[in-house]
């Protein structure tokens, strides 16, 4: 007889523990092959599959999707590192369709057009691990309970703008660090608080139907699950958290990285890793600036080489957050 | 003793954390690896578990791959799991990740599959017994010429050791059994 409550643990087991092999890497956003064997050669610890690089989305508008799945199977076939793709918050079939494909890590994006206005998919029906983005402690914690195998900033993609990777690292670790003063009463309040963005739908119906909020219950709210049930999970996230002092599964930063000093800055603000978009195949030359982008990486304190691999290295224009519209809101 | 952990890419804090568990059995300390000087005065060194083609890209820039090679050869014990098996292999048969030589087996990345197709096994570890071993997109021992087989899955061997050198195509560091690492530490101190 299956074990399932072995098995699920198992299943969690494989998806973190994919993660944790990409650790002190970057991983490359690509459109075809021929980009995912420059990424390849450059160093890269994967290679991210999307339709359009970030800033072009941005430029040109319209509906970003899944990429053609043409796309998908090309880059699986040219290189041997893992493949990962990005898929619409919320898009199931988009996700099961990548996954079907071969596809190792999914990630549910902002930066493509969201897919479903309520809920973020549930991850934990996956066999493949899911890496989802967060801007603070609260959508951190939401993403880890739906079963996320690991997490990054969003950042503002496309912008080759650093300021609001930053302002995501700086939201989760204050909220990391606040938890140390709270009491376990404190803590469960906190919980709640986070798990009501389950029940907007709910509060939306009962406004509809009664003319104010709260007038049903809060039963089958997520995939069956009520909002207590939820809550109690939620709770247990947050006080792994505080035991560990840190978010419990790896944690890298995107959304704005465009040159080697960029990556150098998330690594010494503690980051696992970085996701690099459009920075690379934006800029003057994408192989050159790829293998910086590593090199810095993996030795983000060493400045004089940092120089030396900044010299000479054209970065991506670049976009003022305040002229632009958001993905990360997304 | 010092137990050095290289901490170029993958899951270094995972090793490092064995061997800290383990400090108080054995006479040991973990020390992370990033340049030549830090693998002075190791009596051992772990290549973790990462992507092979990265961690060799970045050995081969800084000199380590050959100097590692070099130390092994005269006596320096090395554990390499799953990327770090790689990198201890005698042939590969893949332009992008050369072996050290340091054990005479023919490996193949990624022989068992993508993502999904990694998986938990019980495996029976020589004179250590039932391990759950969690293989990540794990590469495959297709031969092992005068190296001993400690473990095998499905006929092919999972863990093998030749000498000073112990190498494995699972992640021993991600379930909290530490009876793998205990087993490297016993190599050293006999």
């Amino acid at each position: 007889m299956l074990d399932l409550k072995k098995m699920k643990f198992g299943d969690e087991l494989l998806k973190r523990g994919f993660a944790k092999m990409t650790k002190g890497g970057v991983v490359m956003d690509v459109t075809n092959a021929e980009q995912a064997k420059i990424a390849e050669k450059a160093g890269a610890v994967s290679v991210m599959a999307l339709e359009r690089v970030p800033s072009d989305i941005r430029a040109q508008g319209g509906v970003a999707r899944m990429s053609d799945p043409l796309k998908v199977k090309e880059i699986l076939e040219a290189v041997s590192i893992p493949v990962m793709a990005k898929v619409r918050i919320g898009h199931l079939s988009e996700a099961s369709i990548l996954e079907s494909l071969g596809v190792d890590m999914l990630d549910e994006s902002e930066v493509l057009t969201p897919a479903d206005p309520f809920y973020h998919i549930n991850k934990k029906m996956y066999k493949v691990p899911v890496v989802c983005g967060a801007r603070t402690f609260p959508e951190a914690v939401r993403r880890i309970f739906e079963g996320a195998a690991m997490i990054r900033t969003k950042g503002e993609a496309g912008t080759g703008n650093i300021i609001e990777a930053m302002r995501h690292i700086r939201a989760v670790t204050d909220g990391i660090y606040i938890l140390n003063s709270l009491t376990s009463d404190e803590l469960f309040n906190v919980a709640e608080n986070i798990s009501k963005s389950y029940v907007t739908l709910r509060n939306l119906t009962s406004e509809d139907l009664y003319g104010e909020e709260g007038k049903m219950p809060y039963n089958n709210v997520y995939y069956g699950m009520d909002f207590r049930e939820i809550s109690n999970e939620i709770f247990k996230v947050i006080k792994e958290i505080k035991h560990q002092k840190r978010l419990p599964l790896v944690n890298f930063a995107a959304g704005g990285i465009a040159t080697p000093a960029d990556a150098a800055l998330m690594m010494k603000m503690g980051m696992d890793g970085v996701f690099v978009g459009s920075g690379i195949f934006k800029s003057e030359n994408p192989q050159k600036m790829a293998e910086a982008i590593v090199d810095a990486t993996e030795n983000y304190e060493d400045y004089k080489l940092l120089a030396d691999i900044s010299s000479g290295l054209e970065g991506m224009h670049g976009l003022d957050i305040s002229e632009i519209e958001k993905l990360q809101n997304r | 003793m010092k137990i050095g952990i290289l901490n170029i890419q993958g899951d270094v804090s995972e090793h490092f954390h064995m061997i800290q568990r383990l400090k108080g059995k054995y006479h040991v300390e973990p020390v992370n690896v990033k340049t030549l000087a830090d693998l002075k005065d190791l009596s051992g060194l772990i290549i973790p578990g990462g992507e092979s083609t990265v961690i060799y890209k970045i050995l081969k820039k800084s000199g380590l791959y050959e100097t590692i090679k070099e130390k092994a050869g005269s006596g320096m014990y090395i554990m390499g799991t799953c990327a770090g098996a790689i990198l201890v292999s005698r042939d590969t048969g893949d332009k992008t990740v050369e072996g050290m030589d340091l054990i005479g087996i023919t490996i193949k990345r990624n022989a068992y599959g993508r993502q999904i197709d990694s998986s938990i096994q019980t495996i029976d570890i020589k004179n250590t017994g039932k391990f759950e071993a969690v293989f990540i997109r794990a590469p495959r021992i297709e031969s092992a010429d005068g190296s001993t087989v400690l473990a095998s899955m499905d006929g092919y061997p999972v863990m093998v050791r030749e000498k000073n050198i112990l190498a494995m195509t699972f992640h021993p560091e991600l379930t909290g059994d530490e009876r793998v690492h205990e087993y490297f530490i016993s190599m050293i101190e006999s």
